[in-house]
């Protein structure tokens, strides 16, 4: 075929894209490739397919689409993990001449791959899951406002994930750094597909969350249960409320300087480029506007995780409930005031570095309330020390370490000693591990009952939260120890053999590390495999406060037969203590949204355009486009969107679970 | 059923707030109309004796633009959806004015401040 013939067909695509002569990476394509048939062969032979597509896949329902989010959260991390060992052993070896075993070009990809996956494809899947999951249960509604948003949502999430992971097999990732900065993201310093496969990987995953964000605000503002307040809200759902009011207003940004930076890669515009006009620092003041609220996106919904965690498992209400609110709000509005302070060192004068230095200290204030009430509701408590109890403790005290090294960073001047060290590094590993990731362990070990209906192994899970624990204080404080020595990031090979033996320690630490997630996931086969000693028939394994553990674990389609009314902050408490009888007559038919195909037909389709994008395939964009809208019009037709549970289903049900609670007793 | 269903749901679309009748959208069809002309008739006829002010007084009608919308189109007052709708407002340009005039500070100082990108290239 001629040149032209094969270039309109597949674009830059070529033979050479493969990564054949890179030794581990076909290593690793073949292991993914063994594992995967695998997987579809069982699914094949187990007949699978059409369960997981009817029930899974096509399904509309909260509770479904949240734990699909925590899978592909968990997943994820797998792959995110594997790029941290392989730095760690990196910079461990490559000392005293040595190379180390990772090229520069491949070094490059594997921390930029690094960094986005850990923040848009784990951190933020795992606190989606968890809000999509628990906030419809904890406010007595039956799903979110609208269930197929959801259900899309989730795929463009996915659909972005699966963008980055085919850059792994498929030509190349970004060489740049997590937030692609430029003037080296840009077209003439990085020509290849890398930066591509960022843009599009984020920008589809991107739809999914600002939808997702929309969708939980509006849940939230609108489908409260009668009585709920927004005074009498879980702090769960307050924090959630406020990540997603969060999300709204910053991914727009990460949207706009996304496509900038696109225009200057694809038409030749000059936004971000060193001439015509064009300023790199435009880019980062951009990109920061959103990347600060993002991480408060992150940690705010832990802060609720540990908050409802500490009152269970102290076996007392949550101690200043308003104070926690206003904090929460305090903390939502102040996230947007501090975005200069990862750029101190870019050129601004004393005036603009002292105003956000100052506004960065300010955060620690609503922060550290928190900290006092979590430990002032745990003081004189009949504290429980079960897994998610332990994983509060484990964050409260990392997240305190965590914070006062970002107060320190937030001096400017220091800042200047120690802006892009390890120091750094170590500094955000420290709130972002020890904050959002251990408040998604928490949550899990929490909320795990409700959505399966067994409790998860404490053997296993307490092996992993020590060897997560462990771990963790091995592989960073090193880092603060060389940051302070100097030391900056993203370095491949090292000249001074005295450095060496930090590395060392925190490739041990990793390794541990490594232990603690093995540890989880065999956590998660044992548990399996010992459903029947862990069950849950109460629906209430913890003796908690909220009203997601007032129905069945795991809880009806509908949620609720009846719509709960609530009277106090403590919604279950308060029914538990008044002696609540379960209503188990006059069941009425429930009004249900039916599953559909369309969400993840378009965000299928949402992919393919990305991935014409990234190699110039410019019929395969424009077809995916079309193919989006034909869809996306001709759902607007299905009038097959809703149905309405027979009043004989919830009549079965609910005898069901009352015949459950009576053996119980 | 399905067009029962259907029909039973037409009912929940019966809000208590205001839709708006033909005359308050023809207001606001005539004032958006007005107010895109006259930003177009000053670029064209060049009535303003600077650039710089042309571009000002746009984007004061451009402000004007979005306030007209906001009332006559989607129907926004101080008390739709319970008052959400307000704070939301409120939000959103708290939220537009802290990213504009931080980003217009931050980059007036990083440009008094640094040597520009053009002069460091001729020095090599």
């Amino acid at each position: 075929m001629s040149p032209d013939l094969l270039k309109l067909i597949f674009g830059r695509l070529s033979i050479d894209s493969l990564p054949l002569h890179e030794p581990i990476l076909v290593g690793t394509f073949a292991m993914v490739a063994l594992g995967g048939i695998t997987l579809l062969a069982g699914l094949t032979y187990f007949r699978l397919w059409g369960y997981l597509w009817r029930e899974w896949f096509t399904s509309v329902d909260h509770k479904r689409i949240g734990i699909m989010y925590m899978i592909l959260g968990i997943v994820m991390l797998l792959r995110g993990f594997a790029d941290a060992l392989m730095m760690r052993a990196q910079q461990a070896l490559a000392f005293g001449g040595s190379e180390g075993f990772l090229p520069a070009h491949h070094y490059d990809q594997v921390f930029t791959a690094h960094g986005v996956i850990m923040i848009f494809f784990v951190a933020m899947p795992l606190v989606t899951g968890l809000m999509n999951f628990v906030v419809p249960l904890q406010i007595g509604a039956r799903d979110v406002s609208f269930p197929f948003l959801n259900n899309f949502s989730f795929w463009m999430t996915v659909g972005g994930a699966v963008l980055v992971m085919a850059s792994l097999f498929i030509g190349e990732f970004a060489r740049t750094g997590w937030l692609a900065y430029p003037p080296l993201s840009n077209i003439g310093y990085s020509p290849d597909v890398g930066v591509d496969y960022y843009i599009w990987g984020l920008q589809v995953a991107g739809v999914g969350t600002t939808l997702s964000g929309i969708n939980l605000i509006c849940t939230i503002v609108k489908l409260r249960c009668p009585g709920m307040t927004m005074m009498k809200m879980p702090v769960f759902t307050w924090t959630s409320l406020c990540t997603n009011v969060l999300i709204v207003a910053s991914f727009p940004v990460l949207t706009v300087v996304l496509a900038l930076l696109t225009l200057d890669r694809y038409v030749g515009t000059n936004f971000f480029t060193n001439d015509f006009g064009g300023s790199p620092m435009m880019y980062v003041n951009l990109i920061w506007i959103w990347g600060h609220p993002e991480v408060y996106i992150l940690v705010l919904p832990a802060f609720g995780i540990f908050s409802e965690v500490t009152s269970t498992f102290s076996g007392k209400r949550l101690f200043g409930y308003t104070s926690m609110v206003y904090a929460t709000v305090v903390i939502t509005i102040l996230s947007y005031l501090v975005w200069l302070h990862h750029f101190f060192t870019m050129g601004s004068g004393a005036s603009v570095n002292s105003f956000f230095g100052i506004t960065t200290m300010i955060i620690s204030i609503p922060t550290g309330a928190k900290m006092f009430n979590w430990l002032f509701t745990m003081y004189r408590g009949r504290i429980r020390f079960e897994l998610p109890m332990l994983w509060t403790i484990a964050f409260m005290l990392t997240f305190v370490l965590g914070g006062m090294t970002g107060v320190l960073l937030a001096v400017p001047p220091a800042d200047f000693v120690l802006h892009n060290s390890l120091f750094l590094i170590a500094h955000f590993h420290n709130v972002i591990i020890g904050g959002v990731v251990f408040g998604a362990f928490a949550g899990i070990n929490y909320w795990f009952p409700k959505a399966f209906g067994f409790k998860l192994d404490p053997f296993w899970g307490k092996l992993s939260f020590w060897f997560w624990v462990t771990g963790f204080y091995l592989a960073f404080m090193p880092l603060y120890v060389l940051g302070l020595m100097g030391v900056t990031r993203r370095l491949r090979v090292f000249d001074d053999p005295s450095l060496q033996i930090w590395f060392i320690i925190a490739g041990i630490g990793a390794f541990l590390v490594f232990l603690g997630i093995l540890s989880m996931l065999m956590q998660f086969a044992v548990s399996f495999l010992k459903r029947e000693q862990l069950k849950d028939v109460t629906g209430d394994p913890w003796d908690a406060r909220t009203l997601e553990w007032a129905t069945s674990s795991p809880p009806p389609a509908y949620n609720f037969a009846f719509t709960p009314v609530v009277h106090d902050n403590d919604a279950w408490w308060d029914m538990k203590r008044r002696g609540y009888r379960r209503p188990l007559t006059g069941f009425k038919p429930i009004h249900m949204p039916s599953n559909t195909g369309t969400g993840i037909i378009l965000a299928g389709f949402a992919t393919a355009m990305g991935f014409g994008l990234i190699w110039y395939i410019w019929w395969l964009a424009a077809a995916s486009f079309i193919a989006m809208l034909a869809v996306g019009i001709g759902h607007t037709f299905n009038y097959h969107r809703d149905f309405d549970i027979p009043a004989d289903d919830v009549v079965r049900a609910e005898d069901a679970r009352t015949q459950l609670l009576a053996g119980a007793k | 059923m399905n067009t029962d269903t259907h029909a039973a749901h037409a009912d929940h679309h019966h809000d208590d707030h205001s839709h708006g009748s033909l005359s308050t959208y023809l207001l606001g069809f005539v004032l958006s109309v007005v107010l895109t002309a006259i930003p177009f008739w000053l670029v064209m006829s060049g009535a303003l004796p600077s650039k710089q002010i042309t571009a000002l007084v746009i984007m004061a009608f451009a402000v004007v633009q979005i306030v007209v919308h906001m009332i006559y189109f989607l129907h926004m007052n101080t008390k739709s959806e319970n008052g959400w709708s307000m704070m939301a407002l409120i939000f959103t340009i708290v939220m537009v004015v802290i990213a504009l005039s931080g980003s217009l500070w931050v980059m007036n100082h990083l440009n008094s401040n640094m040597m520009p990108i053009h002069e460091m290239t001729g020095m090599k």
